[in-house]
């Protein structure tokens, strides 16, 4: 096929902004530097499988996955309320819904901290009514509630938007064949809803699986994730050999991950959103 | 055949203050193919969703074999609905979208694929079992939703403009193709259209409707015959509708000329709608006709040409086999017997 020179900026754009980026990123995980000039090594990609490593990748994907769960069991049905045909004032709800979104990610984030804090807003609330004390700051519980709180709105979009394309006649046909509310939920709309379903897990998971700001913010300095464990490589360590090792095989994963999902994503239906 | 299983007795219905549906009330036949015809808008497919059970009312019963049917559910009610855009699952293959409600009223797996290996025969489909819907033409896709509703032995099936999405070829062998299927199944068919032509091919009644209410129903030939108002004959097939005046029974007077006709019973100089169907206008020779115009242009149409006439600042459509040249003098000659008298409606 012929190119368009219209297309020339945006290719531009891709290599260096793409293309350059994670070439460097590879040549960094497989070659050293040093006074005897550029070797080949794997040393780098070793050091990620060792076990120190894999604990906090593991912890990763373990914390990142019960985020994703909790925002599947949470958004699909706010998924469902905003798709329902005849909600009047619907735009209101789902610009509250987004409104968040439009408030800097990490002053969120803080908002949690003094929230969750030993004297913060809530505990102070629970001692006023005579309950006792929560303290989950700086543990895992505070950083699933990070990510879901952060991650939400990118389950409930997707999945609304398939749900909202689903043929309201498809659901008067199950209905019409006898099926009840549930049945009709369980053999037709879930299904029918998988891509936006598919397409909110991939959203949810990948930002989770690699945040660093959220597990640094609320997890505290004991909770390293394999985010935390990058940045730390390159701004700390300045180990770059190692942190674009990691970033290497974190990226590989997730592309399999990815691969895995498109299988169920058809039509790619609701991956159109952004 | 004159066995009642459906009445509606004076529904109307209105959606947040408009009103769509106007005082209906209509009989359906056992067995019988009745169509729905109207241009959109006019309340046709409300009508069928309220038979299926898809809305109330909000005023006026819903009688099933005698019995008010109101308040009762779809899946209870012994129609099945066809819809417009199919409505199949399509995340399911063609089995087990006909077995769908099969399996919800637990009939045995083997039962199952009997009748759906039957209804599959029945739409002339045999052996696609385990197609997905996706990979199925527009026209077998509607075959597999006709099956999905059959299968539940309805006694009454409702079909929303099935074929509005098929290309015209298929959509004629569809035509074909369902009146056999409910000659063949022995059960009443409501059908939904815009299309006159579709209407006039399959009915056994037409019900005209317009503006939420009934203009007329009868069967297609005499709605196409004897059109009692001006809308029922613009809307079934091509008309001239003129203002006349009826001078007295047998004579009428329009386009400045008076002609004989076979109406009776208007008042002496009531204004009235006169229709005259594009065939019965025939063309001469200027002496020989009763009014005089000039042919201002000629389409071929296959059959026939379709000629407009223009007669003293009023177009007349003609179709006729012979041609007339365009500016040519011709004269309109009109039988009697072709001029249909209608008592004038009020359309807002």
């Amino acid at each position: 096929m012929k190119k368009n020179p219209i297309t020339y900026p945006y290719i531009l754009w891709m290599v260096i902004f793409t293309v350059v980026p994670l070439a460097l990123i590879l040549v960094y995980s497989v070659f050293t530097m040093d006074s005897s000039g550029i070797g080949f090594t794997l040393q780098h990609i070793k050091r990620v499988f060792e076990p120190l490593y894999l604990v906090v990748l593991l912890r990763s994907i373990r914390l990142a996955v019960v985020s994703t769960v909790i925002c599947l069991v949470l958004g699909y049905p706010v998924a469902m309320i905003l798709a329902e045909r005849h909600l009047s004032k619907k735009s209101i709800l789902i610009v509250l819904f987004v409104i968040p979104m439009w408030m800097n990610f990490l002053a969120r984030t803080y908002a949690w901290m003094t929230l969750l804090e030993k004297n913060g807003l809530i505990n102070t609330a629970l001692g006023a009514i005579g309950l006792p004390a929560i303290n989950i700051l700086y543990t895992d519980n505070a950083v699933i509630l990070g990510m879901v709180y952060n991650f939400l709105p990118f389950m409930v979009l997707p999945i609304y938007s398939v749900l909202r394309k689903i043929d309201s006649a498809v659901i008067e046909a199950a209905e019409d064949l006898g099926a009840t509310p549930v049945t009709t939920f369980r053999r037709v709309i879930f299904p029918l809803s998988l891509p936006g379903v598919m397409s909110g897990i991939t959203m949810v998971f990948m930002p989770a699986v690699t945040t660093f700001v959220i597990s640094r913010l609320l997890g505290g300095g004991q909770y390293t994730l394999i985010g935390n464990l990058i940045e730390q490589q390159f701004l700390t360590t300045r180990d770059w050999g190692f942190g674009s090792s990691l970033s290497f095989i974190l990226m590989i994963f997730i592309l399999l991950t990815m691969g895995i999902m498109s299988r169920y994503e058809k039509d790619n239906e609701g991956g159109g959103l952004w | 055949m004159s066995d009642e299983i459906i009445r509606l007795e004076n529904i109307s219905k209105d959606f947040n203050g408009v009103q769509v549906l106007k005082d209906i009330s209509l009989y359906i036949l056992r067995n019988e193919f009745l169509t729905l015809l109207g241009p959109s808008g006019c309340g046709k497919t409300t009508t069928l969703r309220i038979i299926g059970g898809f809305e109330c009312p909000s005023s006026g019963n819903v009688l099933f074999e005698g019995s008010r049917i109101n308040d009762l559910p779809a899946f209870k009610r012994k129609v099945n609905p066809v819809f417009q855009k199919y409505a199949l699952f399509t995340h399911m293959n063609v089995y087990e979208n006909i077995a769908f409600g099969l399996k919800i009223k637990k009939i045995s797996k083997k039962d199952i694929d009997k009748k759906v290996q039957e209804v599959l025969e029945l739409v002339n489909l045999p052996g696609i079992e385990n197609r997905s819907v996706d990979s199925l033409s527009g026209g077998q896709q509607q075959r597999v939703a006709i099956a999905r509703a059959i299968v539940n032995e309805p006694e009454v099936l409702l079909l929303d403009e099935p074929l509005g999405a098929l290309d015209l070829k298929l959509r004629k062998d569809m035509q074909i193709e369902l009146k056999n299927i409910q000659k063949r199944l022995g059960i009443t068919f409501i059908y939904v259209t815009h299309d006159q032509e579709e209407a006039l091919t399959m009915s056994d009644t037409i019900v005209v409707m317009n503006h939420g209410s009934i203009q007329q129903i009868g069967t297609p030939l005499d709605i196409y015959n004897e059109p009692k108002n001006a809308f029922v004959a613009d809307f079934i097939g091509e008309s001239n509708i003129i203002d006349g005046t009826m001078i007295e029974d047998c004579l009428i007077e329009f386009a400045g000329h008076r002609f004989e006709c076979v109406d009776k019973g208007f008042e002496r100089n009531e204004e009235v709608d006169v229709v005259i169907r594009p065939e019965d206008v025939k063309l001469g020779r200027v002496e020989e006709g009763m009014l005089e115009g000039t042919v201002q242009s000629v389409v071929f149409k296959g059959v026939h040409y379709e000629m407009i006439v223009l007669s003293n600042q009023k177009k007349w459509i003609i179709h006729s086999t012979a041609m007339e040249p365009v500016n040519s003098k011709v004269g309109i000659k009109i039988l009697p017997t072709d001029i249909h008298i209608m008592k004038k409606v009020r359309v807002q």
